[in-house]
């Protein structure tokens, strides 16, 4: 019998730790018109956070302003600002190393100069999350949303999932560390969402009780040793395994990898359990679909109701993970699609370049409308990517700077 | 002409409030039972940069997200907006749609004869408010400008009630709000200039009143209708 299941009391705040799942689907919400940044703290508030360190950048600065607001209010037990986005990535290593549960947020060029951090905290297995709030990272300047940075998280060995709505932020957040901490997952999720698009919209988001949080983290369900900071249990700096130094090191190091990866795999079940599966479909018997994560999707939603007004029939799938890749279920949704478009906010199309390794006969994939550098995608340029595949005449758009 | 959807481009300069404008506007119409969502839209934050904000009104379930290109009303808070091209668009006016209204912040003709041509060509109506001096009237300082550009659109689009407005504004300058650092230094800035929070709310309803009230009359005179349809009976 466990005697000391946390479940049922209160922290200091006076909030109610609350089972997840009696929490997130069974807790009466109440709507409140926030902004995606106000929307963030009132996550955090009830995440049971011990630790978030903050840097910052546009467009997360105010959430990370935010946070600080809960640390003064005792709803964070440790907060502060680190030197620079690298430093701040590697300070919640070492934390979550220490058993802390962690929380940050990054943007753009910020979250490049992080990067090195982020193999790092997959490979040494520390469910640290991240949010992301998608901007330009490339010269000329941008802070508009962009998401090229999403890319280069893909193969970092972190989870990432790519936000639409501040709704699914908020419930993101608390479920993400459900996920994340589990014993056979155990790893750091980015969690994405396109910088302004969400973070400075006001939309109207259900939230759970403030009265009620997250169990805290459990740092002795870790795959890998809790480290002692005083006394820690391998040579981390010396002779390490990256050193190459003999046979079994070498292949400790190769392995590990292919692990980190399975447990990215394993993460699959979770995930399907607490946000409703990998992706979210509809009518996809038509002949077109519209395929993309974030806020492409909801331009994707006006413009298939533009598309209707003209009796034009077009199925949408929404990828909600990105890592772990949901390449069965697009096959799936995808199987009777005569035309996939896939619109981005990025110049290169990578999206679409996943789903066409993904699925059978990939010239159905319309790699567009692409809009980079945070350029806004009016619905009207995806219904006329959608005409032009179906051979439908269409009227130039006269658009911005015409 | 009664839409689904009301698109409302504010176009504005750094420090003018076109954020907040666009904020209040969607609170209130979230408050009226309608559907709304509204969003910023700029560059490193400074004064007199172009910033533009805007506010979607509907019917049902809005998506929509980012810059509005197409929108149904734009409207300017400086302007430098149309003189200067501080605005994300060459004109101004790009993309707005058939019968869409224009309302400028200026105590003058802005518009150049063939802005007002192509403008006719589209059924677009222009109001022009003086709104910078009627904020000094009315609440005695410049920075209440924002607020006789959400009265304004208010009173001829009808898009929000009086009374939305007066809670959104009690929601928004009633309590402690930070937006970012930017925000609450202006918010402190304006917040000093009246001496107490109460005056600054009343003083704001009066500003965003007398607006509300220029445009009812300006579009009465004018027979001009753009408006929302009702929320369909639950």
């Amino acid at each position: 019998m466990d005697n000391h299941s946390p479940i049922g009391t209160t922290n200091k705040k006076g909030q109610v730790i609350t089972d997840a799942r009696k929490m997130m689907f069974e807790a009466p919400r109440t709507p409140s018109f926030f902004t995606g940044s106000e929307v963030i703290k009132e996550a955090v508030r009830r995440a049971n956070v011990d630790l978030m360190i903050a840097y910052p950048i546009t467009p997360q600065s105010e959430a990370a302003a935010l946070c600080g607001e809960l640390f003064a209010e005792g709803y964070v037990k440790e907060y502060f600002r680190g030197e620079s986005e690298f430093a701040v990535m590697s300070q919640c290593a070492g934390a979550a190393f220490g058993g802390a549960r962690v929380f940050t947020t990054t943007a753009g060029p910020g979250t490049m100069r992080a990067m090195e951090n982020f193999p790092m905290w997959a490979g040494a297995r520390l469910p640290i999350q991240m949010i992301v709030t998608c901007r330009g990272i490339n010269s000329p300047l941008s802070i508009q949303p962009d998401t090229l940075e999403i890319s280069y998280l893909l193969q970092t060995g972190m989870l990432v999932w790519h936000a639409e709505t501040a709704q699914d932020f908020y419930d993101w957040i608390l479920r993400g560390y459900m996920v994340a901490e589990e014993p056979d997952v155990h790893l750091p999720l980015a969690l994405c969402c396109d910088g302004f698009f969400v973070t400075h919209t006001k939309d109207v988001v259900n939230l759970t009780p403030v009265d009620m949080c997250l169990p805290p983290y459990d740092p002795y369900r870790s795959p890998v040793p809790c480290m002692d900071m005083e006394c820690p249990p391998v040579r981390m700096m010396r002779d390490p395994f990256v050193m190459k130094s003999n046979y079994i090191s070498y292949a400790t190091h190769a392995s590990w990898q292919q692990e980190v990866w399975a447990a990215v795999e394993r993460s699959r079940k979770h995930t399907i359990a607490w946000i409703d599966g990998l992706i979210e479909t509809e009518n996809t018997d038509a002949d077109v679909l519209i395929v993309s994560s974030g806020t492409a999707v909801s331009q994707g939603r006006e413009a298939i109701r533009l598309l209707a007004d003209e009796g034009i029939r077009v199925g949408l799938v929404k990828i909600k993970s990105l890592r772990p890749w949901p390449w069965q279920e697009i096959r799936e949704a995808t199987k009777n699609a005569k035309h996939i478009i896939v619109p981005e906010f990025n110049v290169v199309g990578w999206m679409a370049r996943e789903i066409k390794a993904s699925i059978p006969d990939s010239d159905r994939v319309v790699s567009g409308p692409r809009v980079g550098g945070g350029m806004t995608m009016p619905p009207e340029i995806i219904v006329s990517e959608i005409k032009n595949a179906l051979g439908i005449r269409n009227a130039a758009l006269a658009g911005r700077g015409s | 002409m009664i839409k689904k959807r009301l698109n409302i481009r504010m176009s504005g300069l750094g420090g003018q409030g076109a954020v907040t404008a666009a904020h209040v506007m969607a609170m209130a119409a979230s408050k009226d039972g309608r559907f709304a969502i509204s969003n910023p839209f700029f560059g490193a934050e400074k004064r007199m940069a172009p910033a533009e904000s805007y506010c979607r009104i509907g019917i049902e379930r809005i998506y929509d997200r980012g810059e509005l290109v197409f929108p149904d009303v734009i409207e300017v808070f400086h302007p430098q907006v149309v003189t200067m091209g501080k605005s994300y668009t060459m004109p101004f006016y790009s993309g707005i749609k058939e019968g869409g209204l224009v309302i400028i912040n200026s105590d003058a003709p802005l518009l150049t004869e063939e802005d007002i041509q192509r403008l006719k060509d589209l059924k677009v109506a222009v109001f022009y408010i003086n709104g910078t001096q009627i904020a000094l009237e009315v609440a005695g300082t410049e920075l209440s400008t924002n607020m006789t550009m959400i009265g304004s659109v208010a009173g001829i689009t009808k898009c929000v009630s009086m009374n939305a407005l007066d809670l959104a504004l009690q929601e928004r300058f009633g309590k402690k709000f930070v937006a970012s650092g930017g925000t609450a230094t202006l918010d402190e800035a304006i917040k000093k200039k009246f001496a107490k929070k109460e005056m600054l709310l009343a003083k704001n309803l009066a500003t965003v009143t007398r607006a509300y009230e220029l445009g009812v009359e300006w579009a009465e005179k004018n027979k001009y209708e753009l408006q929302v349809a009702a929320m369909a009976a639950a």
